[in-house]
């Protein structure tokens, strides 16, 4: 039990790092245009979408560090982090929750 | 969304086993990593897996609802992945639809098959195909409605441009031909592990300390 989770975090850990390989990928997923992409393709942008941008702002958008440049290097680096700050996040979230309300 | 949350909670916390955490959380990160690899197909579009498949099959739908739902939220709020005004159409295609369907295709092709048979491997692979197909048909679908049911009084569409007979094969299209081979071997792989490692570990299997526990009794 144990080393088969040990295995599967090293499998994250390795998938962590191999996260920058997901920002080759040139072009946006189907219907996750932003408002400037959408403006691209139609010549217009969609007055509830422009309303709607505007609701929230993430801290880290494109999971990109604002000001940190825009170099391949900084890129992955900042995905990189990305990852991590995910991994923790949702795993630590759901390992408390978890034990919490865990029977054993 | 939220009564499907509330319910899978309660489910949730009714079911899990103590064991069964870390691999929880595994899921949740995992699956917020898969996501980040977008994979580039023709025509200049990108799309990713989502690992549902897999966590639907060891850990059962109704934690999966959990630990999907976890990871697409964070996206969403942290890194504007997503949107936060799609986290519920988002949640209900990928934490719902996607480890329902995949985790009922498994049962059904799997049948009465051994936990260790190589039919099983087989059906994960089946269910992690199919149920993102689905689940983009899914998410075709409600974006092909938004221009009918949000426009102007001019009729320009308010969000997505795009009609059904846009969106729903574009989407199935793109993930049939693309993205659903790679959420197959990602869910073929991790079944085939534990497969090998410790079967209890699956969602409906007997644990091996209960097992063992009996044994011990019988023995004494």
């Amino acid at each position: 039990m144990d080393k088969i989770i040990k295995n599967f975090a090293i499998g994250l850990v390795a998938l962590i790092i191999l996260a920058p390989l997901g920002l080759m990928a040139v072009g946006e997923t189907f219907g996750e245009w932003g408002p400037e992409e959408v403006k691209e393709k139609l010549g217009f942008v969609p007055p509830g979408l422009e309303q709607l941008s505007s609701l929230w702002s993430a801290p880290m958008p494109d999971y990109a560090l604002p000001g940190i440049g825009d170099s391949m290097t900084a890129a992955s680096a900042a995905y990189i982090l990305s990852a991590i700050l995910g991994v923790v996040i949702c795993g630590g979230l759901l390992y408390f929750v978890g034990k919490k309300v865990a029977e054993d | 969304m939220i009564p499907i949350w509330y319910y899978a909670g309660r489910k949730l916390s009714s079911e899990l086993k103590s064991r069964q955490v870390p691999l929880l959380a595994l899921s949740a990160a995992f699956s917020f990593v898969i996501m980040m690899f977008n994979v580039p197909i023709p025509g200049g579009s990108t799309g990713h897996a989502v690992g549902a498949a897999i966590i639907g099959i060891v850990l059962g739908p109704w934690a999966a609802v959990i630990a999907i739902s976890v990871a697409l939220v964070l996206q969403a709020m942290m890194f504007g992945d997503g949107g936060i005004t799609a986290i519920a159409a988002n949640c209900f295609n990928m934490a719902v639809v996607m480890p329902f369907v995949a985790y009922y295709i498994y049962k059904i092709i799997s049948g009465s098959t051994e936990i260790n048979s190589s039919r099983r491997v087989i059906a994960a692979a089946i269910a992690g195909y199919v149920s993102l197909a689905v689940a983009a048909a899914f998410t075709g679908f409600e974006f092909g409605i938004q221009p009918i049911l949000h426009h102007t009084a001019e009729g320009v569409p308010l969000y997505m441009p795009y009609s059904l007979n846009v969106t729903v094969p574009a989407m199935v299209l793109e993930h049939a031909l693309g993205f659903s081979i790679l959420e197959a071997l990602i869910t073929a792989l991790i079944f085939a592990y534990i497969q090998r490692t410790d079967t209890t570990l699956l969602y409906g299997e007997k644990s091996l300390a209960k097992k063992t526990k009996m044994k011990k009794t019988t023995a004494a």
